[in-house]
């Protein structure tokens, strides 16, 4: 067990103008279950390659526990990877596959024979052990490569994108499965995935990156509720949060003819313009002709609610993230018994204690 | 022979997969299967019929006039076997242990020959591919390319400039001088060959072997070189053949030295030099055949899909 530390660490691939990792500073608590998560090419990987060791750190430091590993070779880092294609040696049996590591390591064989035996029994692997690779299914594949990982029982488990190769219901089953069995292993782990439920569901705490740069780091809650710029805030989240780029005048802030409960301090530096964001869910459908005037342009039905998507009838007002291909809708979540029809015209407000506003030049949050 | 059999795979998986109902093929799923169909339609199979009728014959009429007596060999072609059967071992006796011919001993030149000129550039290859393959260094690229170029200098023109290094080094008359050209001609395309197979194995897998502590001689021996199974066992048939065969290099480098020299140079004197022994050529000719004729049919699955295997990508 073990802490995790990257200090200002930095990858810039050979080649490349800008660096795909720039200074990436996160602190990893020991037994901690931290989830890199972004959008494809943001680095998220690269960064988990070079705490892995695979990759070249070129500026800055990257710790584990008290060691400083950035030059190590990844066999004297210990840690153990499970790579996103499980990356089974082919021409093992899942046993050998499981104690590949130990027997390198000079590991007894009944030691061996008796870690392997115990690591298949927590994945329900036992029926398979002396199974090629080619003769599982994907699921068991998955479970074997977790299985080559615990053997090991390392200072920190790597993950690269482990669920992205099953099917839907798989997916989300050993979802669960992982991150129990990271609870009772208390091993440090850092998981890689781009799909933001997985992040919301799995870790402790979730780190965002975007072009190689740390957006923020923070408890799946706290991401959720105060996001830190617009793009934390249109990622995490499904569906995700509308985003209004509004104006700022003398009363201050408007959605709609609504005035936005937003102070003159943090306005003071905003600019003429700021951007709201409110998630479907915290948005209000009023019927006094208060609020943002939006037209229904399709519902989806989804029994206990329904989504609501519009567009601003207010030519003046876009979505954040709209353009030449098409205007984001607005989308408002409102109660599956009572729903507008299509093509009507509704007054939608932020209840007020969930409204965000970002600075519209840097993205940063205001309050 | 570890691995699976190339012909089994393809049915095997669907029938895996079929109680999951229909999924959608790979490509090269469809284009095996579109091949296996062109393949066994009845014009196909006809044809390869024929065509193996045809190669086979030559073949053929030697084995058949190496069990004929010498008169007849001299006076009638050997289909005239089949209206006048006669049946002799004396061209094997005469060709095997015979004092003038020697056979013997220049099969096991040639056997001593073979078996370095192929384990030699095979392991170089295999270790020079790995670096190339798996190991950053300067250079590597350009060094590569180098290699790889080296494939279209014909062998004709290194002949003379070898046989003087050989002799100036003191090699000249011994089996170094086959054993070493040999491995220079067949390094180029070797280690491209064995490149190409290893960077086909995914790079995850090496990864996944480093993170497990195994450094680059356990990743080679351990993870690599049981996967390369195939190509090396396609590569060895090639080499073996080509220098079971190979009567250039032979006469060349030993062709002057009678106990180094292998069979090739001695069959080729039978019919050129001695005249008088040529209706022993088939025999003797026959007795070289055999071993490459075993050779290929027991690697024969190899040799097909290990050629096949680096060109065509799913």
């Amino acid at each position: 067990m073990a802490t995790v530390r990257f200090d200002k660490a930095t990858r810039i691939y050979p080649g490349a103008d800008s660096p795909s990792v720039d200074k990436l500073d996160i602190d990893i608590a020991d037994g901690e279950f931290l989830v890199l998560v972004g959008p494809s090419g943001c680095g998220k990987s690269t960064s988990l390659r070079m705490l892995a060791g695979l990759e070249e750190v070129n500026e800055g430091k990257i710790w584990i526990g008290d060691r400083d590993v950035t030059n190590l070779s990844p066999k004297d880092r210990d840690v153990a990877m499970v790579f996103q294609n499980y990356a089974l040696y082919p021409h093992m049996t899942v046993a050998d596959n499981m104690g590949f590591a130990l027997k390198i390591a000079g590991v007894d064989k009944s030691e061996i024979r008796r870690r392997v035996e115990e690591a298949a029994k927590i994945l329900d692997l036992e029926p398979y052990l002396e199974r090629k690779p080619k003769a599982l299914s994907g699921g068991q594949r998955q479970r074997v490569a977790m299985g080559r990982a615990i053997v090991r029982s390392p200072q920190v488990f790597l993950m690269d994108e482990p669920l992205s190769n099953l099917d839907a219901k798989l997916r989300v089953q050993t979802r669960t499965q992982i991150a129990s069995l990271q609870r009772r292993l208390g091993v440090t782990t850092v998981y890689v995935t781009h799909d933001q439920v997985e992040a919301m569901t799995m870790g402790d705490r979730i780190a965002l990156l975007k072009d190689g740069i740390l957006q923020q780091v923070a408890s799946p809650r706290e991401m959720y509720d105060k996001p830190a710029n617009v793009f934390v805030a249109g990622f995490i989240g499904s569906p995700a949060m509308n985003l209004l780029s509004v104006p700022v005048t003398q009363d201050g802030a408007k959605f709609g003819t609504h005035r936005l409960d937003i102070g003159r301090d943090e306005l003071a530096n905003a600019g003429s313009k700021v951007v709201v964001g409110v998630r479907p869910e915290d948005v209000e459908v009023r019927t006094d002709n208060d609020g943002l005037e939006i037209e229904v342009d399709v519902i989806e039905e989804l029994g206990a609610d329904a989504y609501v998507y519009g567009s601003p009838v207010s030519k003046d007002i876009h979505l954040e993230g709209s353009d030449e291909e098409g205007e984001r809708p607005f989308i408002a979540r409102v109660d599956g018994r009572n729903v507008p029809r299509k093509g009507e015209h509704i007054f939608v407000f932020p209840k007020p204690q969930h409204i965000h506003a970002f600075n519209q030049e840097t993205g940063a949050r205001l309050i | 022979m570890t691995t699976s059999n190339p012909s089994v795979p393809p049915p095997a998986v669907e029938k895996k997969q079929a109680p999951k109902g229909p999924r959608k093929l790979t490509k090269a799923e469809i284009r095996a299967t579109e091949a296996k169909t062109k393949l066994t339609s009845p014009w196909a199979t006809g044809i390869a019929i024929v065509m193996a009728i045809l190669w086979t014959i030559p073949t053929f009429g030697l084995l058949v006039t190496s069990i004929r007596p010498q008169s007849s060999i001299q006076n009638s072609g050997w289909w005239t076997w089949f209206t006048n059967p006669e049946f002799t071992l004396d061209n094997y006796d005469a060709v095997l242990f015979g004092s003038s011919t020697g056979f013997l001993t220049y099969f096991v030149n040639t056997v001593v020959i073979t078996i370095p000129a192929v384990v030699i550039p095979i392991t170089i290859a295999l270790l020079a591919a790995y670096a190339f393959s798996w190991i950053e260094f300067r250079g590597r690229d350009l060094l590569f390319v180098a290699v790889f170029a080296l494939q279209i200098v014909p062998l004709q023109v290194t002949l003379i400039p070898l046989l003087s290094i050989y002799v100036d080094v003191g090699l000249a008359g011994s089996f170094w001088t086959v054993w070493l050209s040999h491995s220079i001609f067949a390094l180029p395309l070797a280690i491209f060959m064995f490149h190409n197979f290893m960077k086909d194995i995914p790079r995850s897998l090496v990864e996944a072997a480093r993170v497990d502590g195994a450094g680059h001689v356990r990743i080679f021996f351990r993870v690599l070189l049981p996967l390369l199974v195939p190509a090396i066992a396609a590569f060895t048939v090639f080499q073996f053949l080509w220098v079971w065969n190979d009567l250039l290099v032979a006469l060349t480098f030993a062709g002057g030295t009678p106990n180094v020299a292998p069979l090739t140079v001695r069959l080729a004197e039978l019919s050129g030099s001695r005249g008088q022994d040529w209706h022993l050529l088939s025999a003797g000719a026959f007795v070289a055949l055999i071993v490459p004729l075993a050779i290929f049919l027991f690697g024969q699955r190899y040799f097909v899909r290990g050629l096949l295997a680096g060109g065509v990508k799913g």
